[in-house]
Formats: structure tokens, sequence, C-alpha cells
């Protein structure tokens, strides 16, 4: 494992790597485990100096930190100001660092002290409003999806290392569930985010019959306006679109807009 | 000479969460014995209300990046519950087999990346790698089979997306299910190699008597759906699971705790054969009597045997559905769902133990209110007066601080702890 790395004849240094976790399923990291076929050519890549879920040793040293989760507690903020202070590159690692995730779904009540009695009754536990990363932080590179997509995440981690260019498509989910041949999920009776959510995942719901519900934010090009008219065109409410939108936090700017004219969140009187 | 320590482990590695371990002895007494959860909430019972019903499986699989498919298939089988669903034999068959490979491959991971480090004296799998390239490669390779079968029948490993109330989006074709058949067939001399490594392995000897609570087993080894049982007899309905539960809250615990009979209880791989044992598969019977682990046993550390013994069985048992799925005629099928106002619970054994959704619907199928047990909640008590007891046992018999650290640490691994989950 420690043989020299090279590209095109050029050495390469192995970047020291860390892995951390805020608020989240911690699932993002796991995807990394699940990488079974070709781990060991991944952990050869890099050198792994802090992953906690993995290893028992620790470093501060490193130059690259994938993060994953959103921060929900104050002690978070001050453990990511750390983190960033350390490292080189942050990178942020799925739906819940990129943009709050499904952690944020509680936001949506403008009410903490009845989201915290609904779950903990008399005993209230400490939350902040959810948000990604990036509101406290400088994040250098978004690695989108909840889950995120191994295939992904290696092509953008080899091209980390070499220092090639890494970028996310512009364009939306549809145009590679189309490339797919998939039939569309509209005419299947199903709605479907996958005109406006940002493609990269090759589809990966969509494939699967299952309407896509926007984990990796809005496409560059995303119309949601025109969304809006497929929905309804096939018989689908505002609703529907909308729980499907607000999801994962990354059409938040484009829900908050749609929701203007709407009541905030029921909820459940005790 | 008196033993004193002063251990304090702030966010366990080799665990899924943030757990911290604190243990304080002088003079051979017990100050302070602590198992704390720190792990910050995320407030999923909350999130949902007001969702209508289709959010539920698609959220609450998110709770959990190891068992996502458990959680889906709570989630599920409470709305079906709640609406007077009945999942079609063909779709009962192949949910219990998503599950299986679930459970397979997280036990894996358990078994080999987070709990073996320990006993063969290194801080992660990576060092294994170069010294037990075999062993690595096994592991590697079960755990491959396992994520691809879930990918095949679920769509994907983590999060799944064919698996729907009413059945599945999407069937996988009959041909891929003959190939998991054959490299099950083929994973069987893998099995057995584990079981083998185990047995060179040192269990730490310590027992603390337990109440172990899971699904009763009725014709199978139950991993969905059934009436819930503890080893100090209580029997309850799957709809009254909150008999069997008894959550609470606890200052500065960021998770909430159960208890039944007694202070605690233990949920997980080692309950279920406490309690199922008779209807486990019989090689699985008999590496579990090779391995020393007969019921009821009350060594917290069998968990791992518990999950060893549990991969055998699935494998078998997943054998032997492939072949009733691959006799009869496929059904494309994905029952229709009407919505009514009512409550439903689903009840599943997950790799860490006993799982439980529950859900309160309006007329027009949206939740009014949700609750979810998870496992690690369950079993978070437990851990702690296992420490304790650890603790003492080792305060009057006497050891150094670094053993008590290890060995408190593997306690609480051997639950296999899912700290995020227990937040949810």
């Amino acid at each position: 494992m420690d043989q020299q790395l090279s590209y095109l004849g050029v050495p390469l240094t192995r970047p020291k790597v860390a892995f951390f976790d805020f608020t989240s399923c911690e699932g993002c990291q796991l995807q990394i485990l699940n990488n079974e076929a070709t781990l060991l050519d991944f952990l050869n890549l890099v050198e792994i100096v802090n992953f906690r879920e993995g290893m028992s040793e620790k470093s501060d040293n490193y130059d690259i930190a994938f993060i994953e989760g959103s921060i929900s507690r104050p002690d978070e903020i001050k453990r990511l100001e750390a983190i960033r202070h350390n490292a080189k590159i942050v990178v942020a690692l799925g739906s819940c660092a990129c943009f709050g995730g499904v952690n944020q779904l509680k936001n949506r009540f403008n009410d903490l002290n009845w989201v915290k009695k609904e779950v903990y009754g008399d005993f209230p536990i400490e939350t902040i409003e959810v948000h990604p990363l990036e509101k406290y932080v400088q994040v250098d590179l978004k690695i989108y999806g909840c889950p995120i997509k191994k295939e992904e995440v290696e092509k953008i981690v080899t091209n980390l290392v070499v220092g090639k260019s890494i970028t996310s498509p512009e364009y939306p989910v549809c145009m590679e569930c189309k490339a797919n041949e998939n039939i569309c999920l509209f005419e299947l009776g199903e709605p479907c985010l996958g005109p406006v959510t940002r493609a990269g995942c090759d589809a990966w719901c969509t494939n699967n019959r299952r309407g896509c519900w926007g984990c990796r934010g809005p496409a560059d090009v995303a119309n949601v306006r025109q969304l809006e008219e497929i929905m309804h065109k096939y018989g689908f409410s505002n609703e529907t679109m909308l729980d499907r939108l607000e999801c994962f936090g990354g059409f938040a700017s484009l829900t908050k807009e749609i929701k203007k004219t709407k009541k905030p969140a029921a909820k459940r009187k005790k | 000479m008196k033993l004193s320590c002063d251990v304090n482990v702030k966010h366990l590695t080799r665990v899924e969460g943030h757990g911290n371990i604190q243990i304080k002895i002088q003079d051979g007494r017990v100050k302070q014995a602590n198992w704390e959860v720190v792990e910050t909430p995320r407030f999923f019972e909350a999130m949902l209300v007001g969702k209508h019903w289709e959010n539920a499986p698609y959220i609450c699989g998110r709770i959990c990046g190891i068992c996502s498919i458990g959680h889906t298939l709570a989630s599920i089988r409470a709305v079906e519950n709640a609406f007077n669903i009945i999942p079609s034999t063909q779709t009962a068959k192949l949910r219990l087999l998503l599950k299986h490979m679930e459970t397979l491959q997280s036990h894996i991971l358990h078994l080999y990346f987070l709990a073996a480090p320990d006993f063969l004296g290194t801080g992660s799998v990576l060092p294994l790698a170069k010294s037990n390239p075999e062993e690595v490669q096994r592991a590697l390779r079960l755990k491959l089979l396992a994520n691809d079968a879930c990918d095949i029948i679920g769509g994907r490993r983590l999060h799944p997306t064919r698996t729907v109330v009413g059945g599945f989006t999407m069937l996988p074709e009959k041909k891929q299910l003959d190939q998991i058949r054959r490299r099950l067939n083929a994973c069987v001399p893998d099995l057995l190699a584990a079981a083998e490594l185990f047995k060179t392995f040192t269990i730490p000897d310590f027992s603390r008597e337990t109440e172990f609570v899971s699904l009763k087993a009725d014709e199978n080894y139950p991993f969905i759906g059934g009436s819930l049982i503890s080893t100090d007899g209580v029997i309850k309905k799957e709809a009254d699971y909150r008999q069997m539960t008894n959550e609470y809250c606890k200052k500065g615990f960021t998770s909430k705790l159960s208890k039944l009979s007694r202070k605690s209880f233990a949920v997980g791989a080692l309950a279920r054969l406490n309690n199922n044992f008779a209807f486990l598969h019989p090689t699985a019977q008999n590496i579990s009597t090779e391995l020393g682990l007969t019921p009821v046993n009350h060594n917290p550390y069998m968990c791992n045997v518990a999950q060893l013994v549990e991969c055998v069985h699935i494998v078998f048992d997943s054998l032997s559905l492939i072949e009733d799925l691959l006799n009869s005629p496929w059904q494309e099928e994905r029952q229709p769902v009407k919505a009514i106002k009512g409550k439903g619970v689903g009840a599943v054994e997950v790799p860490r133990g006993i799982l439980y959704h529950y859900y309160e619907f309006d007329g027009k199928g949206k939740i009014v209110a949700a609750d979810c047990v998870i496992p690690t909640s369950q079993n978070h008590a437990n851990i702690h007066h296992d420490i304790q007891a650890l603790a003492k046992q080792y305060a009057e018999s006497g050891t150094k601080d670094q053993n008590i650290e290890l060995l408190a640490e593997m306690l609480v691994r051997a639950y296999d702890p899912c700290i995020s989950c227990s937040v949810h």
C-alpha cells in the first residue's frame, strides 16, 4: 500500500484525509466503506488519518476534510470552525452538509419549542435551526446526494488527488433519465423532480421507477415554474410538489417563494 | 493492590454516532461508571407531523445510514397496518430477503471492521488488510454480495428506492436472483472460515443477568412483525409495543431510554437468539453451540458471536426464500393504497434489535403523530448498567487502566450501537 503513486509519470503525494460527521445518519461515510470492490484501491490513493466510524487512531494533521451532516447545535459550530482551521480543503459530503438535508424539515414549523416538546416532552434537548455547513464556514467543494453516489465520490477524489478540475453537471436528472431510456414517471402516474434537480446521479431513483425527490438540489438551469405546470398537467397538487421540493433543503429559496402565499406548517395541538 | 483508575473516552471510535465512557475507580471502589450519549438529535417524529403518508417511509429510512432498509420496512409496515393493507406472499418474501441482506452486510461490517480489530489488537481494519489479507478479502466478499443483493431487490443498498407502501416499484429479474443464489451458495465456506476465526478470539469473561426482548417466533426465526417476547416471560402484541418499551427521558441524555421488568433490558442478535434459538437453521445452531453460545446467555460480548450465528442462519434462509421465489410466477405488483383514519405499528428486527415505527393518520392520510423506538435507545440503559457491573468486577479483581478502558470499549462495541439512530 505504500508504493509511490504517479499519474502520467508525475509522482503524486497521498493527501491526508479526515472524515467528520455532524447531525446526520452517517450514511454518506458508510457509502465510502460500502465500496467493497474498489475500497482498497481508494485507500491506496489517500492516507486516512481520521475516521471515527472506522478507526481508533486520530490526528488533527490533514489536508482534506470530508464533512457529513448539517449543523443543529452550538457546539457543532465550534467543532466545524476548528476543522475549517485545520483543513486546506473542506468538502461538504451529502445533502445534509450541502443543504441541511431532511433535518431542516423541522425548520418549517418556525417554532423550536414545539419541536422539542413534540419529541422530548418535558425534557427539552438543545437544538437550533438546522443549517448547511456554508452558513458558518467556507466550503470548497460540494458532493451532492442523499446518499452520495460512491462512484461519483471516487471520481471526485481521484481528480482532487491528481489535480484535475472538478465540475458537477449543470443539467437536470431528466437528461440522464432520458438517456437511460426510462419511461417518464409522470406517464406512470408518479410525481418527479427530475426536470429541475441537478444531474450526476445517473438518474439513480428514476431508473428504479421511483420519482426524484430532489436530494441533489436545483440544476443550474432549473425552471421550477415549468415544473409546477407539469405537476398540474398530470394532476398532482402543489402540496405533493412541495413535499418533494422541501425534503432536502436544496430548493429552500424556491419553496419559500412558492409558500409565500401559504400558511406556515400546521402543528399538532398538545 | 487496590485498583485506582480514571477512564475517560470521549467520542468512542468504531461505533456509529457519538458516545462517551467514563469510569473512575479509587482504591478498588467504583466512584463513577457511565455510558453517556451526546449525539445531536434530529427530531424526526416532529418533522413528520402534517406530512402526507407517502413521506413517512421515504423520510424515516433516512433515520439511519446502516439500517435504512430496516427503517423503511418498519415504516411501510406501520402505514400498511394503519390502512389495513396486507402484503402479498411475494412482497413479504422479497421484503424478508432484502431485510436478510441488510442484516448480513451490517453484521459483517460490525464483526470485521468495528469489532475484530479489538480481538486482533489493532486500531482499525486497515493494518489487518496487510497482516490478515485473506480475512479482509473474505469480509469484503460477503459484504459486497449482501450489498449487491440489496441493490438488486431494493434498488439501492442505502436509502432504498424500490420499497413502497403496497409492494415494490420494480421487481428484480429472476436471473439476478439466481446469481445471488449462486453467490450465497459460494459464500458458505467464507462464513465457516469466519466461525473458525472467531473460535480463536478470547471473549471476555463477564456476565450480568439481563432481560432480553425480541420478536417471538411463530414458525420461523422472526424478523418482520408478530408478537413481542422477553426472557422474563412478558408477551405482548405488536400493537401494544409501548408496554414493552416504556420509554423515558433522562436529563442530559439526548437519547430516550427503556425498561421493562427490570431497570433495563437488551435487544439485538443476542436477544433474538436467546428467545428463538430453536428456530435457527440447524447449521447455525451447531456453530452457535461450538462457539459456546446457547440460550439464555448473559454475556453481552457474546452479541458478536450471535451476529455471526445469525449470518449463517440468514444465508440458509435466503437460499430457501430465493428457491421459493424462483419457483413461483412473477407478479408485477404494487397494491393500490387507500388512506383511512387510523393508527399503525410496524415492528421489525433490524441488525441491532427490535425497531418500532408508529403513526397516527387523519382521514386524509396526513400524519397526526409519529413515534419511532430504536434498538440502540432500548439498549442504552443496559449498556450503562453493564459498564457499572464491569467496573465493579474489575475494581475488585484488579486490572490496568488500559485493560479496563479496552474492555469497556469492547463492551459498548459488542452492542453494535447506532447512536445517530437512537437520537433520531
